[in-house]
């Protein structure tokens, strides 16, 4: 099963769209020789800077449909399914008709948000008119670029990480199962560590009491942990493991094994934090920032107006 | 157990749905308030006379003079023993009333049917339970009981023991056991030490007895019940039978049947419980015959009902609705997803089917004939549409109880197969053979069923025929150098096996059973016969294999290697017609369709995106999948869940919060919670500010709420479909048919979209 990426969406509708309005931008603003020189009140200026607002609009209304289900038909509750069924047309048709309709998926929104979002980066500093300073404006136009700088990191995110994800949860485990195997492998490693002496009951019990999975914002990013006990451990046995007697070798091959086993899990668990932590922890920058800017813009367009 | 809602009580005897105790000590109580003159213990060894003067025996040697005798015995009076020595030991039991009552105890259950595995199941939370079953498999047993049990000897809770039968029961007094069970297994006799036997083996009528009282049976099947006349009475004059031994085990009605038995005896013949309800429904199309005509007249016009017992009859009718549609109304379309049963009583009705070429051929079909059984065999969208030429009436039959009907009644089955046969080759092959030409082709045509996995012919094997589907699915693979290729999926209403006929060769592929599926098999000279003289058919099957021979294969996303529709196959898709799958390339994980699942079905959402298997980037989360046949309509009391017009299974108003659904349910797909009838989908701002993500620890708002089932219905009352797909921000999230996706896998330029 393949389907579109957000990037690739309806073959590049998105894409061309906005490719198309940015050549559009940028030849009207080289033909355009204003007896003022370029700048943000020339009426290509303001051409650029009402369609950048109405692009940011289309922007931020991403994130309203984010957290929105809309319901086209009246909202019934579903629950209470005993209702007649004649007015429902048929899902497939239905699917058919929604489909065409772009607007009604999240994919098509955040396709024509990433695309709309780059298209603003011409159009906007086109705006400028490259004219900078230590005021309001450029200040709106800094938050801009963060916003959207923080948004190709996140492009990045979607393309890269899910792969990643899928690929260390081989098949059927979940962070869930991997923290309740986690826990049995502790278990089994207390009850086997018994019959050895107390350093070893020791490194064992460490192991088990301050491996740290997650945890703060660091840690979740980098999958890291210094000196992480269950490594160590099983770095420590393995020195251990050698000053043993004969018969008790087999028991504690058995220890190791399930210490070895529990680290890779540990590993396994540790990345999908890292890679949640990676997919998610720009949109802190993101959507914040986002507000802050639209904050900034108004301020901008009221100024703007206030000042003639 | 179910029962009639709408059917009036007329005993005196008090009943209500309640635990066992309860109904016990209540009828206690009426006993001695009607002062029943009442012999405990008195075991009845024979019947002698007829009306007006029998000699009942009891085993006390006396001699009880009556003019009448009702029977309401039962069945588990003649409880089906081991038949082994030690069979009467103490601790072999053959009833279990309470299975919390023993505690770490080993216990060995025999019997593989439902009872026996019921019984194992709740005797293992606290118990070593050993399971003894005479058959290989585990077949005789419901498919929830099935799965469960599945499961429990997986974790090791159940340790099962298969061809395996007791040879004898010793006590034992070591290790503080009570008993020893040998068990004679395929590979000798194993000696089990345990605590306790509960034997499980059903229970049969007491034939031996009744014969003894001059009562007839109707055949040697050891289930079948004495035939009986419309007031209970058998054919000995004046010895009547109620309740299961008569063949109905519904509470509610024995008692009804136990009434109308002693009015009748005192000359005051009431009518029976039901009769106002059937002469309603036989007034629709006749306001002056009575019951007893009406079900005479249907016999009479519907000879697939004709065999049927009166109880059975009525039964029936009582279930059923009776339609009398006017001239051009339309009963059902082609591609409705409905699955009931229509008998035709009067009138013509026209079939509307779609010819090869896409236009319209009308058949007529008339009083005396059934349709609407391919939809309810295959599970499918009904394959034509069916309108009144004139005046009709008709029987309409709930899926549900025209299954019952088919799987009790032979006669039904027989004369279903036999008109389904001819349909299924219209259908399947071309609508526009004529008759003589489908009774040529159905000469020594046989019906096989096949479970899913099964093997339907193996690459090499000698071509036995032309196999069409007449419900379930089929993959088509082909072995390359030890590695399977699936080339096609084939569903219900296409036939497949025509490439070997054609070209006089061994079968160059391999076809196995997707899903529980049924094909009419058209024997291999019988076909090729068919195919010298038919013109038409020989050019239908020769395009067909035309096409076939460009081998396409499915292809794997990214041309990786692995068997993405074997894994689905695997995971059991064949039975689906919907499933919600997630490409896990594209998931960013962040729940979003599980928020608006929730935020579209009072805060809980119907699935669950995490858990289930996945295949190199193809995840098959938990949930629903509108299975063709589906588990959770099987065994539902309140008969509550039902599927759209469109396709959809969803559960309707009035779930009593049993939890049959959710046992059946092999996927897992239902869950049994508490809704907040209060539930307000977030707003605006709430949304904005985070107050929209459904958390798992708010799912039980309060304590004193009732649970009911909950299960996806794919958003059927929103015309924008399914909100979990809607609701990707990455397009990873898709809901399809298994059918559309194997076409899909097939075209190499196609993104699903």
């Amino acid at each position: 099963m393949q389907r579109s990426t957000l990037l690739e969406y309806k073959n590049y509708r998105y894409f061309k769209i906005a490719s198309l309005l940015m050549i559009a931008a940028v030849m009207a603003y080289l033909f355009d020789q204003p007896a003022t020189g370029a700048y943000g009140g020339s009426w290509l200026g303001y051409l650029f800077g009402i369609l950048s607002a109405l692009i940011v609009i289309a922007l931020i209304l991403y994130g309203v449909r984010k957290r929105l289900t809309p319901m086209r038909t009246e909202q019934r509750n579903l629950l209470d399914a005993s209702s007649p069924q004649q007015d429902i047309p048929d899902r497939r048709k239905r699917e058919a008709n929604w489909l065409r309709h772009h607007g009604a998926t999240l994919h098509g929104w955040l396709s024509a948000h990433t695309y709309l979002g780059v298209a603003l980066i011409v159009l906007a500093t086109l705006h400028t008119g490259f004219e900078f300073g230590w005021n309001i404006h450029t200040l709106a136009y800094a938050l801009m670029m963060v916003v959207i700088i923080s948004g190709f990191y996140g492009i990045y995110a979607y393309l890269r990480f899910p792969r990643l994800m899928t690929a260390n949860m081989r098949g059927s485990d979940t962070f869930d199962t991997l923290l309740l195997e986690i826990d049995d492998l502790d278990k089994q490693a207390s009850v086997k560590s018994l019959q050895f002496s107390d350093d070893i009951c020791a490194i064992v019990r460490k192991a088990r009491q301050e491996t740290l999975i997650g945890g703060n914002f660091f840690r979740q990013l980098t999958a890291y942990q210094r000196n992480c006990p269950t490594a160590r451990a099983v770095q420590q046995l393995q020195v251990l493991g050698k000053s043993l007697e004969y018969d008790q070798l087999k028991s504690f091959d058995d220890l190791y094994s399930v210490m070895a086993h529990k680290e890779s899990l540990v590993r396994r668990a540790r990345l999908d934090v890292m890679y949640r932590a990676r997919l998610g922890f720009w949109l802190y920058l993101h959507a914040p920032l986002s507000i802050a800017f639209l904050t900034a813009l108004i301020v901008h367009i009221v100024a703007i107006f206030f000042y003639w | 157990m179910a029962e009639p809602a709408e059917l009036p009580l007329r005993s005196s005897m008090t009943f209500a749905a309640g635990t066992r105790e309860n109904i016990l000590e209540i009828w206690h109580e009426d006993i001695q308030k009607h002062k029943v003159n009442l012999r405990l213990g008195a075991q009845v060894d024979g019947i002698k006379g007829e009306r007006g003067d029998f000699q009942v025996t009891l085993s006390s040697e006396q001699t009880i003079n009556a003019e009448f005798v009702v029977l309401a015995i039962g069945l588990q009076g003649n409880i089906n023993k081991l038949g082994v020595l030690g069979e009467d030991l103490p601790n072999v039991q053959y009833q279990l009333d309470d299975p919390e009552e023993f505690k770490d105890e080993t216990i060995v259950v025999v019997g593989g049917g439902d009872a026996g595995v019921e019984n194992a199941l709740a005797l293992a939370q606290q118990n070593r339970v050993i399971l003894i079953n005479r058959e290989e498999e585990f077949s005789r047993c419901k498919e929830g009981n099935f799965i469960l049990l599945q499961a429990a000897i997986k974790a090791g809770r159940i340790e099962p023991r298969v061809n395996t039968r007791i040879d004898h029961i010793d006590t034992e007094t070591e290790n503080g056991f009570l008993l020893r069970v040998a068990a004679k297994t395929s590979e000798g006799v194993e000696i089990i030490a345990c605590h306790r036997v509960i034997a499980r083996l059903g229970a049969s009528p007491p034939r031996k007895l009744l014969e003894s009282f001059g009562v007839k049976f109707p055949n040697s099947d050891i289930t079948s019940v004495p035939e009986l006349s419309e007031q209970y009475e058998s054919n000995v004059p004046g010895l009547y039978i109620i309740g299961t031994l008569g063949g109905c085990p519904l509470i509610k009605q024995a008692l009804n049947h136990g009434y109308e038995v002693i009015e009748y005896i005192l000359g005051n013949p009431v009518e029976p419980a039901d009769e106002p309800l059937l002469k309603q429904k036989i007034s629709i199309f006749d306001t002056s015959c009575s019951v007893r005509e009406g079900l005479a007249l249907i016999r009479r016009n519907a000879p697939i009902l004709a065999d049927l017992t009166a109880l059975q009859l009525r039964e029936l009718l009582l279930e059923s609705n009776i339609l009398t549609p006017k001239p051009d109304e339309t009963i059902f379309k082609y591609d409705d997803y409905t699955s009931s049963f229509f008998s035709i009583l009067e009138g013509e009705l026209a079939v509307v089917v779609k010819a090869k070429d896409g236009s319209e051929i009308y058949f007529q079909i008339k009083a005396g004939n059934f349709f609407g059984e391919m939809g309810l065999i295959s599970g499918r969208r009904r394959s034509a549409t069916i309108k009144a030429i004139t005046d009709c009436v008709l029987i309409e039959t709930p899926r549900r109880s025209m299954l019952k009907l088919i799987n009790s009644a032979e006669s039904v089955r027989r004369k279903l197969d036999e008109v389904s046969m001819k349909r299924v080759v219209r259908n399947c092959l071309t609508n526009t053979l004529p008759e003589s030409e489908l009774n040529y082709l159905l000469q020594g045509a046989t019906i096989r069923r096949y479970k899913a996995g099964d093997v339907l012919f193996h690459q090499g094997d000698k071509a036995d025929g032309l196999y069409l589907i007449r419900r379930g699915s089929v993959i088509i693979s082909h072995m390359t150098g030890g590695k399977e290729d699936v080339l096609s999926y084939v569903i219900t209403g296409n036939y497949f096996g025509e490439m070997a006929l054609i070209s006089d060769k061994p079968r160059s592929k391999t076809a196995r059973a997707a899903s529980a599926t049924d094909v009419v098999l058209l024997k291999a000279p019988v076909v090729i016969a068919a195919l010298e003289r038919n013109t038409d058919l020989r050019d239908l099957l020769a395009a067909r294999y035309r096409e076939n021979a460009h081998d396409k294969k499915m292809i794997e996303p990214q041309g990786k290697p692995g068997n993405l529709f074997t894994f689905l196959v695997q995971q059991g898709i064949g039975e689906a017609t919907d499933v919600l799958l997630i490409d896990y390339s594209l998931c960013i994980r962040c729940n979003n369709c599980e928020t608006a699942c929730a935020n579209t079905h009072g805060g809980i959402s119907l699935f669950d995106r995490d858990a289930g298997p996945t295949h190199d980037h193809t995840h098959l989360p938990t949930s629903c999948r509108h299975c063709e046949h589906p588990y959770c309509m099987l065994d539902c009391p309140p008969n509550v869940i039902h599927r759209s017009v469109n396709g959809e299974v969803f559960i309707a108003d009035g779930c009593i919060g049993c939890g049959n659904c959710k046992n059946n349910c092999p996927y897992d797909a239902i869950q049994m919670v508490a809704v907040n009838p209060k539930f307000k989908k977030p707003g605006l701002w709430q949304a904005l500010l985070g107050g929209a993500n459904h958390d798992d620890k708010k799912r039980i708002p309060d304590d004193d709420l009732p649970k009911k089932a909950i299960k996806c219905d794919l958003c059927k009352d929103n015309a924008m479909g399914p909100a979990c797909v809607r609701s990707c921000p990455t397009g990873a999230a898709l809901r399809i048919s298994p059918e559309a996706l194997s076409l899909t896998m097939r075209d190499s330029s196609a993104v699903l979209e």
